[in-house]
């Protein structure tokens, strides 16, 4: 079997930025307890459909620049992004084959870790205000929009040939 | 597809530099580096997020009537005049200021050098109360410098980036200041409460002079924010028997959460106790 030489690394960055212009976008105060974590989201789906290239240091890298893109301690979502990436290599098999209802829960539970790691060290530089629990409001959101994002980024992934 | 190279040292590698940055972001100023490179990359983020608000602006330019314009010009211009006739006064008690300061041999407070910034961002996170400002180290904004908007403080730059400035707000939970009241002079410590209208003084006597409506200026003590700005007005002052200290709530006077436009203010470096000149006293 002949391995696809890989391409569209410039569309994987392009999707994430995007993502990260979802991220800051100005929306009213009580629609941001609900903003769905759009980068990692994108990013997730990359380590599904190309495990092979996208990994750990991918979103160690896309972590640190949504720190600086929130202005958060350096690393802080540098660390929890790496950590999901590295589970949804671990489970990336299982993945494909569970259905969407399956799926879309695995997601709600890996933002929610993701986030709840963010959360530490921003406690722990005492930047937090709001009880923890907060961070479900937007795992869920991000879970509902899993499959959109997915079948969105299907689209992107099969016209611009990312392989 | 291939299946990954074993994953786990990339992991233990981004852990342990993640780890890594985060301790010199927090302890040291080693860190800017990185924060300053990847910071060209995210301000265009920010422009690019606020382009909608600017060209709606711009539309509403180009659509406004002849009629409504020359209303505009108009009140501008009455309001132009007024403050023109405050500022000459103005020139004089400054002059006579500086001249009583002198006799008093205090170091003079002067006309601070100004910057005017468009806020391109807010923080997303409820968490923190935080502006995005469209200049940066290109535009000579530093770490620390104050910012105010036409009504009183805002807050202080906390990162100033290559293109753009995160603004950390007075209202975010982790800021506090000194303040004092403008009628008599009380100081306090004025902190924020996270959210966008909330401050409270903290540790203020309960039979300290402070009533309900008193404007709180900023005292310039801790060298970060230049005297005399005003900062809020105290909305209830509550007394409670039993507790150590009066319950004092404050809104901010500067429209924090409605600001298009703030000015950013060049801290003057000066002492606020004049250090004695050693070759001056040697003369003497």
């Amino acid at each position: 079997m002949i391995h696809d030489r890989p391409a569209g690394t410039g569309v994987i960055v392009v999707t994430l930025l995007i993502a990260a212009l979802l991220e800051v976008v100005p929306l009213p105060e009580s629609v941001n307890w609900v903003r769905p974590e759009w980068m990692l989201l994108v990013l997730v789906y990359w380590v599904l459909e190309l495990p092979s290239r996208i990994g750990v240091l991918w979103g160690f890298f896309v972590g640190l620049y949504h720190d600086v893109l929130v202005g958060t301690t350096l690393g802080q979502w540098g660390l929890a992004y790496a950590l999901g990436a590295f589970v949804m290599l671990a489970a990336y098999k299982r993945m494909r084959v569970f259905t969407s209802l399956q799926q879309c829960a695995v997601v709600f539970l890996l933002v929610g870790t993701v986030s709840l790691l963010a959360f530490l060290v921003q406690e722990s530089v005492g930047r937090t205000l709001y009880p923890p629990y907060t961070i479900l409001y937007a795992s869920l959101t991000s879970a509902v929009l899993w499959r959109p994002v997915c079948a969105l980024l299907r689209w992107v992934q099969l016209r611009f040939l990312v392989r | 597809m291939t299946a990954p190279a074993n994953p786990t040292y990339r992991l233990l590698i981004a852990l342990v530099l993640a780890i890594v940055m985060m301790v010199l972001d927090q302890r040291t100023p080693w860190a800017a580096p990185v924060r300053h490179v990847l910071g060209y990359l995210t301000a265009p983020i920010h422009y690019l997020a606020h382009l909608p608000v600017d060209s709606g602006e711009w539309l509403s330019e180009q659509t406004q009537t002849r009629g409504s314009l020359m209303d505009e010009n108009r009140r501008l211009q009455r309001q132009a005049l007024i403050l023109e006739q405050k500022v000459q006064r103005l020139a004089v008690l400054e002059a006579e200021n500086v001249r009583l300061r002198e006799l008093l041999n205090s170091s003079a407070d002067l006309d601070a050098n100004v910057l005017v910034a468009e806020i391109i961002g807010v923080d997303p996170d409820p968490n923190r109360q935080e502006l995005v400002i469209n200049k940066g180290r290109g535009d000579k904004v530093l770490r620390g410098q104050a910012v105010l908007d036409a009504q009183g403080l805002i807050g202080q730059v906390v990162d100033a980036g290559p293109l753009s400035s995160r603004v950390l707000l007075v209202t975010d939970a982790s800021h506090a200041m000194s303040v004092q009241v403008n009628r008599n002079g009380v100081r306090a410590i004025l902190a924020g409460t996270g959210q966008s209208d909330g401050l409270k003084l903290l540790y203020v006597p309960d039979t300290a002079d402070i009533n309900e409506g008193d404007l709180l200026v900023s005292t310039g003590l801790g060298q970060r924010y230049p005297r005399g700005y005003p900062v809020a007005t105290v909305t209830a002052v509550r007394h409670q028997s039993g507790a150590p200290f009066a319950e004092i709530a404050a809104r901010p006077t500067a429209r924090v959460d409605r600001a298009s436009h703030v000015l950013l203010v060049q801290s003057t470096d000066k002492p606020l106790i004049p250090v004695p000149d050693p070759e001056a006293a040697n003369d003497s």
